[in-house]
C-alpha cells in the first residue's frame, strides 16, 4: 500500500520547519549570503529546537527522526536559505559515519557530548587531487603505538577549521589503493588541526567552507571506525545515506524559485496584463511545478528505502542527481521570468540560482551519480 | 495552579476567503492554524506554569481538524487537550461556543481561564466574556502583562492614551492582547512527546446538552466579499497643475473635499 499521508507528527515537524525558516531564515538570508558568514544565533535556535543532529538516536542526544522526516525538513530549511540549511545539516553528513561505523563506546564517548550543544562538525573526504577520485587520497595516517598521526591537507571542507569534530578519512598505506583508506573520528580541539583558506563561493554563501589542515595530528587508536581499510566502505555508505537529504534540499531550492516565479508572474504586468496571462509563462510555471513534484517523490522514495533498510544506491544516487538538476533548471527558469529583476541581487531568485549550482557538485557530483546509476543497472 | 486555555481553529491569517454557491463561507482547502491571540494565552499559561508549577489544559470546541491545533499547544508544553465535536451542529453563534465550554468548565478544575481576545476570523470577541458571565467569574479583557501572586491576578491593559493596572481575585477569565508576550516553538522533542499526552474526544450529548440550549441566537443572513479595490490614478503633468487637478478630482469625482 502507498500512502503519501504525512503522520501527524510529521504535519507538527514540517510546520516547525517551515515557521522556522520562514520567520527565522528568510529575512536575513540576504545578509548572510552578502556576508559570507553562518549566521550563529541561528545555529542557536535551531540547536534549541531539535533542527540540527536530526537523525541521530535520541538517546545521544539526537532527535532521531527517520530520513523521510528528515528530508522533509531539509526542504523546509533549504527552502529559507540553502547555505543556512546547510550550515544547520552538515553535521548529518559528518556524523554519519560514526552512526553507521561507530561502536556504542564511541557513540556514547562522541555524540552524546557532541549533540549536548550547538556545534558544529565537518566530514573530511575531499582533497585537491582526490574529489571525485577517492582513491587519490594522500592524506596519511601512521600508526604510533596506541595513536595513528595525521597528516594531510582536506578541501572544499563545509565548517572545515571550525568544527567541534570531524570524521578524517586518510590512507594508512598508499600502495593499497582503496583498501588502505581508514576513518578516523578526531576532535575538533586535537593539536595540529588548522584552518586553511577560506573559499569565497559563488551561492551557498551562509555556509562555512575552508581547508583543513593536519599536522602530525594525532589521533588514539581507538578513534578508528570499523578498522584500518574499512575507509572507503564508509565513506560510500555514508554518501548512500546523506545523498537523498542532498536531494530534500533541492526541492526546496526549487519549490521556493517555483513560488517567487508565480507571485512575481501574478505582479508582473506588461503589455496591459500581468505577465502569467501568456501561455509562454504559463508553460514555464508547469513544467517547474512538475519537476518540483516529481523531484520530491523520488526523494521521499530514497528515504523510504533508507528507512526501511532496503539498498538504496541506486534511486539515492537518482534522487540527488536529478532533484539537483531540477533545482538548477526551475532557478534558472524562475530567474528568467522575472526578467531584468530577476538578476539583480534586490530580489531573491539570482541566489537561488547561484545556490543551486552546488548541488549538482557536491556529495558526489551529478556525473559520478550517474555512475552509480549506471553500475547498479548494469551489475 | 491550574490553567485552563481556550484556543480556536481559525483560517490561516493569509488564506483566500471564497464564498460558496451558498453563499456560505467556502471552507474548502483552507489551511487552518490556532488562532494568533490564542497563542499568546497558550505561551501565557506555559511561562505561569513555569514560574509557580502546575497543569496547563487546552480545550478547543469545533470540527475535526481543531485536534490539529490542541496537539500544537501539547508540543509547545501544555499537559493535556479536550475536544468538543461540533457534530450534528448545522449553525452556531457565541452562545453556542460559550454555552458548551462553560459547562466543560464545570468539570475541570482550574485557577485562572485564558483565552486570545478575539478571533481573527470573526472577531466578535465574546466567547471568553461569555464564558465568565455564565460561570460567575471576573474578567479582564486585551491584557498585555499578568502577573499572579497569592491568588489574584494583577494584569496590565491598555487604555485609550495610557495603561491601566487591575487586580482580580482568582479563578479568573483573562484575555491575551497582542504584547503578552511572543510565543515559543514546539520544539522537536515537545512535537514527540505530545502524542503521548492525553488528548479527550467529547461530543455535546457527552456534556450533557443538545436541543434549544445550544441553539444560536444569533444568525447571520448574508456574507458578501467587499467590492475589489479599483485601480490607483496618476496624474501627470506639472506640480501645479497636478496639484489643481487633484484637488478638483477629490472634490467632484471622489466628494470628499
Amino acid at each position: 500500500m502507498i500512502s503519501f499521508k504525512l503522520t501527524e507528527e510529521q504535519e507538527q515537524i514540517r510546520k516547525l520547519a517551515r515557521s522556522f525558516a520562514e520567520k527565522e531564515i528568510i529575512p536575513i538570508a540576504a545578509e548572510y549570503d552578502e556576508k559570507e558568514e553562518i549566521p550563529w544565533h541561528i545555529v542557536e535556535k535551531a540547536h534549541a529546537l531539535g533542527l540540527m543532529n536530526r537523525t541521530v538516536p535520541v538517546e545521544y542526544g539526537g532527535q532521531g527522526l527517520d530520513h523521510v522526516t528528515d528530508a522533509i525538513v531539509a526542504e523546509e530549511l533549504a527552502y529559507g536559505c540553502l547555505g543556512i540549511s546547510g550550515a544547520l545539516g552538515a553535521n548529518g553528513l559528518a556524523l554519519a559515519p560514526i552512526l553507521i561505523a561507530g561502536t556504542p563506546e564511541q557513540k556514547e564517548k562522541f555524540l552524546k557530548p557532541f549533540c549536548a550543544k550547538p556545534q558544529l562538525a565537518a566530514f573530511c573526504l575531499t582533497e585537491p587531487n582526490a574529489g571525485s577520485d577517492v582513491a587519490s587520497i594522500s592524506t596519511t595516517a601512521v600508526r604510533d603505538g596506541d595513536y595513528y598521526v595525521i597528516n594531510g591537507r582536506k578541501c572544499f571542507i563545509t565548517n572545515g577549521g571550525i568544527a567541534s569534530l570531524y570524521t578524517v578519512f586518510a590512507t594508512v598505506d598508499k600502495s593499497k589503493g582503496l583498501k588502505g583508506i581508514t576513518a578516523f573520528i578526531v576532535p575538533g580541539d586535537t593539536p595540529g588541526i588548522s584552518m586553511g583558506r577560506k573559499e569565497k563561493k559563488m551561492g551557498d554563501r551562509a555556509s562555512h567552507v575552508a581547508e583543513v589542515i593536519f599536522e602530525d595530528v594525532r589521533v588514539p587508536k581507538e578513534n578508528v571506525l570499523w578498522s584500518e581499510g574499512q575507509g572507503f566502505k564508509i565513506a560510500m555508505m555514508t554518501l548512500d545515506r546523506t545523498r537523498p537529504i542532498v536531494g530534500a534540499a533541492a526541492v526546496g531550492v526549487a519549490r521556493r524559485a517555483l513560488e517567487e516565479a508565480i507571485k512575481y508572474s501574478k505582479q508582473r504586468v506588461q503589455f496591459g496584463k500581468p505577465i502569467c496571462e501568456n501561455q509562454a509563462i504559463q508553460f514555464m510555471l508547469a513544467d517547474m511545478a512538475t519537476k518540483v513534484e516529481t523531484a520530491r517523490l523520488l526523494v521521499w522514495y530514497a528515504c523510504w528505502l533508507l528507512d526501511q533498510g532496503l539498498p538504496v544506491s541506486k534511486i539515492g544516487a537518482m534522487a540527488k542527481m536529478y532533484a539537483a538538476d531540477v533545482a538548477m533548471s526551475v532557478t534558472v527558469d524562475a530567474v528568467q521570468i522575472f526578467g531584468g529583476y530577476g538578476y539583480m541581487r534586490d530580489y531573491p531568485v539570482e541566489k537561488l540560482m547561484r545556490d543551486a549550482k552546488i548541488l549538482q557538485i557536491y556529495e558526489g557530483t551529478n556525473q559520478i551519480q550517474r555512475i552509480v546509476i549506471a553500475r547498479n543497472l548494469l551489475a | 495552579m491550574k490553567i485552563v486555555v481556550l484556543p480556536k481553529q481559525t483560517f490561516d491569517t493569509e488564506a483566500k476567503i471564497t464564498l460558496d454557491a451558498a453563499g456560505k463561507i467556502n471552507r474548502e482547502g483552507v489551511n487552518l492554524i490556532m488562532n494568533p491571540y490564542d497563542e499568546f494565552a497558550v505561551e501565557e499559561a506555559l511561562r505561569l506554569k513555569e514560574k509557580h508549577g502546575g497543569e496547563v489544559t487546552v480545550v478547543s470546541f469545533g470540527g475535526p481538524k481543531v485536534p490539529d491545533i490542541l496537539r500544537q499547544a501539547l508540543a509547545m508544553g501544555a499537559d493535556k487537550a479536550v475536544h468538543v465535536g461540533d457534530e450534528g451542529l448545522e449553525e452556531i453563534d457565541e452562545h453556542t461556543t460559550a454555552t458548551i465550554l462553560a459547562k466543560l468548565l464545570r468539570d475541570l478544575e482550574y485557577d485562572l481561564i485564558l483565552a486570545g481576545w478575539r478571533a481573527i476570523d470573526d472577531g466578535s470577541a465574546q466567547v471568553a466574556g461569555r464564558v465568565a458571565e455564565i460561570l460567575g467569574l471576573p474578567m479582564v479583557n486585551m491584557v498585555i502583562k499578568l502577573d499572579i501572586a497569592e491568588g489574584k491576578a494583577v494584569a496590565s491593559r491598555e487604555i485609550e492614551g495610557g495603561y491601566e493596572v487591575v487586580e482580580v481575585p482568582l479563578p479568573a477569565v483573562i484575555t491575551a492582547q497582542k504584547g503578552l508576550n511572543e510565543p515559543r516553538y514546539p520544539t522537536m522533542k515537545g512535537i514527540m512527546q505530545a502524542k503521548k499526552k492525553p488528548m479527550q474526544k467529547l461530543t455535546i450529548a457527552d456534556l450533557g446538552l443538545g436541543g434549544e440550549e445550544v441553539a444560536p441566537k444569533v444568525r447571520a443572513r448574508r456574507y458578501y466579499l467587499p467590492s475589489p479595490r479599483s485601480q490607483g490614478k496618476i496624474i501627470t503633468g506639472e506640480p501645479a497643475e497636478a496639484a489643481a487637478e487633484l484637488v478638483r478630482l477629490l472634490r467632484e469625482e471622489a466628494k470628499v473635499v
